[in-house]
């Protein structure tokens, strides 16, 4: 059976959630962007009156200020974004229980099979456009077409509030002239590959031999054959159908530069504080610990190593991550940003090998369970580790709940 | 412009259904809602907030009333 398959993306979410709220701003430039004190000022969203000025995401707030001098700049408030990503999928789910998001602004959904209900793909398109502006005041583009692929593509033509139909009788004339690099998974790298090789649009992608691509690519030359083709047929998850948690981790950019290694700790004790208590949370353990650190030149690396046993407290994570650390960096430039991670996870209620001498482990267990239940009643402040007050501006946050926004993968 | 947030005393029948039956105005006055004609989730752009929107009728005339997450207000005309 063909399917019908609806890719809705908010229009500028943050921006247009942001003016909602204040009328007083909405003909005026306008950008979000996170905190500066804490060096997280950056343009996360603009609204149309500041993309016409050229400004663009993830610019520095000062160079957003030179091209356009009359702009009003919103600290991003992630709650209320939240709210309305949530709002909106209780839209979605009035039309159909296949959704599956992507990212807070953009969700793919599967209406196959209901048009003596509601209609064709463009009209559901429509009635969730309305009702989007209507309820929560916010525009959407809605790309329609049988494959989760094309249907991305169709919702970046077309902006703002606006449906794009792609249909197996003119995908080729709308799909194949657009730049390759606009197909979901050709970033910069892959794109570059491909123009070396005379493949500037998807149309091209899509008439190669694919065994050339293979051989250029790799399995990857094959995926995206098939995405250029319209033969995606990866199904649009249920609601509520969580994928399976592979790995935990935190990461941070911090107010100032880290310089020693005492700062790192502090900052490693805050992360796998929140990744420890994530872990519990799930009821999870992990095995590996890695950490990625990138230093003032934006450059990055990781590293991972193993635990001897598995844990879910904070203190043996954060030893970890220190050792991996202290082996493998040599403080030759300051430190911008630094990570977390625990994967290789196991459930946590599994049997434990006991120690004959030392069974300190099963206190840390139960101590690490105590100050969870004092943070929720309490707060996130209400116990910490006496090393957090060494530097209170470089440890006074908390990953675990000041941001919740996790990239996500389109092979899951 | 903007909102007026104002007090109410409501009916909360056992289906969770919620009906206002009085407003208090920000001076105090208390308003009688007449009648409930529509109830639904909808934007307000001219006071710039959302939430369950109450078209009521209070003394002939119809205004609506909004519950964003169990703060009520009513648009400044």
């Amino acid at each position: 059976m063909r399917r019908t398959i609806l890719h809705v993306d908010l229009n500028n979410f943050y921006a247009s959630v942001e003016c909602l709220y204040r009328p007083e701003i909405r003909d005026k430039p306008v950008v979000v962007c996170g905190d500066v004190e804490a060096r997280h000022g950056i343009v996360l969203a603009k609204n149309y009156p500041a993309k016409a000025l050229g400004v663009k995401t993830g610019e520095a707030i000062w160079e957003a200020k030179q091209k356009c001098p009359g702009l009003v700049t919103v600290q991003a408030d992630f709650k209320k974004y939240l709210r309305f990503s949530r709002l909106a999928r209780k839209i979605y789910l009035d039309y159909t229980n296949q959704i599956e998001p992507f990212g807070i602004d953009e969700a793919w959904l599967d209406v196959s099979g209901t048009e003596k209900i509601f209609g064709t793909g463009s009209d559901i398109a429509n009635q969730i456009r309305q009702r989007l502006q209507d309820e929560l005041g916010i525009t959407g583009s809605v790309g329609v077409s049988w494959n989760k692929i094309f249907a991305k593509l169709g919702s970046d033509m077309k902006k703002p509030n606006a449906t794009t139909l792609i249909t197996e009788e003119n995908f080729r004339q709308s799909v194949w002239p657009l730049p390759v690099g606009e197909l979901l998974y050709v970033g910069r790298a892959t794109r570059r590959k491909l123009q070396k090789r005379a493949i500037y649009t998807i149309g091209d992608l899509a008439n190669r031999d694919i065994s050339d691509l293979k051989l250029l690519l790799g399995v990857w030359g094959e995926t995206l054959w098939h995405f250029a083709n319209g033969f995606d047929s990866a199904p649009v998850k249920r609601f509520g159908e969580e994928s399976l948690i592979k790995s935990v981790g935190n990461s941070t950019t911090t107010p100032r530069d880290l310089v020693n290694n005492q700062d790192v700790k502090l900052i490693i004790y805050v992360l796998a504080e929140s990744v420890a208590t994530r872990l519990r949370k799930h009821g999870l353990k992990c095995r590996t610990v890695s950490i990625s650190v990138r230093g003032n030149d934006l450059l990055s690396f990781e590293r991972q190593g193993k635990l001897p046993g598995m844990t879910f407290i904070s203190g043996d994570i954060a030893q970890k991550a220190m050792e991996l650390f202290q082996a493998n960096y040599r403080w030759d430039k300051p430190i911008r940003s630094l990570g977390v991670r625990g994967s290789d996870l196991v459930t946590a209620n599994g049997q434990v090998q006991l120690d004959l001498f030392d069974n300190s482990k099963l206190d840390a267990e139960t101590l690490e369970f105590t100050v969870d239940n004092l943070h929720k009643r309490f707060g996130h402040y209400s116990i910490q580790r006496c090393s957090m007050m060494l530097d209170r501006k470089l440890t006074g946050f908390n990953p675990k709940d000041d941001h919740v926004i996790h990239p996500i993968s389109y092979f899951k | 412009m903007g909102k007026v947030f104002v007090q109410i005393t409501a009916e909360h029948d056992v289906n969770g259904a919620i009906r206002p039956l009085t407003i208090r105005w920000e001076d105090g006055r208390i308003f009688e809602v007449d009648r409930v004609l529509d109830v639904r989730q909808a934007v307000s752009l001219k006071s710039g907030g959302l939430g369950i929107r109450y078209t009521c009728k209070i003394m002939g005339k119809q205004i609506y009333l909004f519950d964003d997450e169990g703060k009520w207000f009513v648009e400044r005309k």
